[in-house]
């Protein structure tokens, strides 16, 4: 398979399996979730428990005090590389030409270069995330495969795509046919690893969040 | 009368000594040779006796020959084209029929191992009636020819890598130069067409040099094909800006913008067009307003669509969306169904404990 071919595998036949897995397992995953249910509770509302849940929602985004003495590096270097992913995912040119294939419509990008910028601080904080997960002896003996599994499937995609513009190591076909699959392999495995949480993060949040808003008390 | 390219140059048409060693460092420059090599190239394009050159064109459409030999006439181009001893070539030659085949006989003959064979155009191997010259398959023609060469030049990328007649669903059963001859060297210069400058400057590297030049993974010489149309690109800096035409007649393209939205493949095309360009120098497909669509790659006219950007999927997603969207939907109530089934047999299944029980244990 030359390059070009390999570049026509991975934004033909090879997205559209990567996109079709993703689909049908972040539906399977919400479907199995929402028809979970949720017992009724009898008991007297004390407060709102919409409220309660938008409340939630957003209060655990902001780090609690002790939280924050305790490791602050983990949560600096976690907000900046998430921040930064979603910057570069919806911010840069390229992604955004993608997005309006699908979505009929688009936005205004980044500079590449500030895009660029965004790249080397967001691989580093996750490289800082890295380091720290194997140094601090709790953290390193509470990470399964599967940790390391997600951190290596979203470093790739940043590194292929830095890589790709940079026109580092490979033709520019080939390293951007690697981005590409990366970004296919991060879909594929979405579903069903705990990259997961950048949608269940909010449904157990608001869960939770409506649970205590119903006995009116803090969440 | 002496029959080298620098008498007849000279000579025949009047080219000044100035101008043909101007011709030789413009070659010299272009295939990215050190300067201290001008007068050895202009040496050997005076002394060499007249190459031999052999043109099989098989299925083409003779863009490649239109290309190099309607470049403004005369150039020194397409001198050099004309005094080269091209002893067959059938859109060219004044002979037809069996004196065209015969020419072809006697300068294999007298040639022999030493004659340059160019192919445009290429092999079908599916039924060999799909294209033939006087009678020959051209898959036969090939063979029979390229056994005797020094080497192969494959012109266009029909001839390099299959081009258009080997594209999805190649009813022929096109394939390249390269797939059938493999014994003998062969240059690829790909393009559709390729840049007329290109083959002059490969030929005057065989002549001046006597070996292949040096050769990229595809068989393409790599002073030509060694850099990207996109890093070579006068719109470049729009790119890196953010600054996109997003339509073919909106402002941004009237301002000369990016066409990478447009479906340009500048990116991920290997060729010299940015930096010699066409016409004499005058403009290329970018300049011009249209993308790069990435004829010099293999399997261009199968890479997903002109005018689709790189970035985005080469087919439409839109069925398959639907498709998934039903699928995970049919597969997640099955599962919440069993899900529900499992928690109410667990219920049921749970046995009551009373006070007595535990006494009783305890």
């Amino acid at each position: 398979m030359n390059e070009v071919a390999f570049l026509a595998w991975v934004r033909g036949i090879g997205f559209q399996i990567a996109l079709g897995i993703f689909i049908v397992g972040m539906v399977v995953r919400w479907l199995e979730i929402f028809l979970l249910g949720k017992k009724h509770d009898y008991s007297a509302p004390k407060g709102s428990a919409v409220q309660g849940a938008i409340h939630t929602i957003f209060s655990r985004s902001i780090p609690e005090k002790s939280t924050w003495q305790r490791s602050r590096v983990q949560i600096v270097t976690g907000y900046v590389f998430h921040v930064g992913l979603l910057l570069i995912i919806l911010f840069l040119t390229p992604h955004i030409t993608l997005f309006r294939e699908f979505l009929g419509f688009g936005w205004a990008g980044l500079p590449n270069s500030v895009v660029d910028l965004i790249a080397v601080i967001t691989m580093f904080a996750l490289l800082v995330a890295l380091v720290r997960r194997l140094q601090d002896p709790v953290l390193r003996f509470i990470s399964t495969f599967q940790d390391y599994l997600v951190w290596t499937v979203t470093f790739l995609p940043l590194l292929t795509g830095y890589m790709a513009y940079h026109h580092l190591g490979f033709s520019y076909p080939t390293i951007l046919g690697l981005h590409i699959l990366s970004v296919e392999i991060l879909l594929v495995l979405f579903p069903f690893t705990k990259l997961m949480h950048a949608i269940t993060l909010f449904i157990a949040r608001g869960f939770n969040g409506a649970t205590a808003g119903h006995k009116g008390v803090q969440a | 009368m002496s029959t080298s390219l620098g008498a007849i140059l000279r000579e025949q048409y009047g080219v000044s000594r100035r101008d043909f060693l101007k011709f030789c460092s413009v070659l010299a420059s272009s295939m990215a040779i050190s300067p201290t090599f001008i007068p050895r190239i202009a040496e050997a394009l005076e002394k060499t006796p007249r190459q031999s050159v052999i043109w099989l064109s098989f299925q083409e459409c003779t863009g490649c020959t239109e290309s190099l030999t309607r470049s403004n006439a005369p150039t020194l181009e397409s001198l050099i084209l004309e005094q080269i001893s091209l002893d067959y070539h059938h859109t060219l030659q004044a002979a037809a029929g069996d004196a065209a085949e015969r020419a072809r006989d006697l300068a294999m003959k007298a040639n022999q191992g030493k004659y340059l064979l160019i192919v445009d155009g290429s092999v079908p191997m599916g039924n060999s009636g799909y294209s033939t010259i006087a009678g020959i398959s051209n898959v036969d023609a090939l063979r029979e020819v390229a056994s005797g060469a020094s080497a192969i030049i494959a012109v266009g990328t029909c001839a390099a890598f299959g081009g258009l007649p080997h594209a999805n669903p190649n009813p022929t059963g096109a394939v390249s130069v390269s797939e059938i001859i493999t014994d003998k060297p062969i240059i690829n210069i790909s393009g559709c067409p390729p840049i007329p400058v290109v083959i002059t400057g490969v030929i005057a590297h065989l002549i001046t040099f006597g070996v292949l030049p040096e050769l990229d993974k595809l068989g393409r010489p790599l002073s030509f094909y060694g850099q990207n149309i996109h890093d070579r690109c006068y719109r470049r800096p729009f790119y890196e800006k953010g600054l996109f035409a997003e339509d073919f007649d909106d402002a941004g393209a009237k301002k000369g913008w990016c066409l990478y939205k447009l479906g340009c493949k500048g990116p991920v095309t290997y060729n010299a067009c940015a930096t010699l360009k066409w016409n004499d120098g005058v403009s290329f497909p970018i300049e011009a307003g249209h993308g790069c669509i990435g004829c010099s790659e293999p399997n261009f006219w199968d890479a997903g669509g002109f005018y689709r950007p790189l970035a985005v999927p080469t087919e439409g997603v839109a069925q398959l969306t639907q498709m998934a969207f039903a699928a995970g939907g049919a597969l997640g109530i099955a599962a919440g169904v069993l899900n529900a089934k499992k928690r109410d047999h667990a219920i049921a299944e749970r046995e009551t404990v009373s006070i007595d029980d535990l006494k009783r244990k305890g």
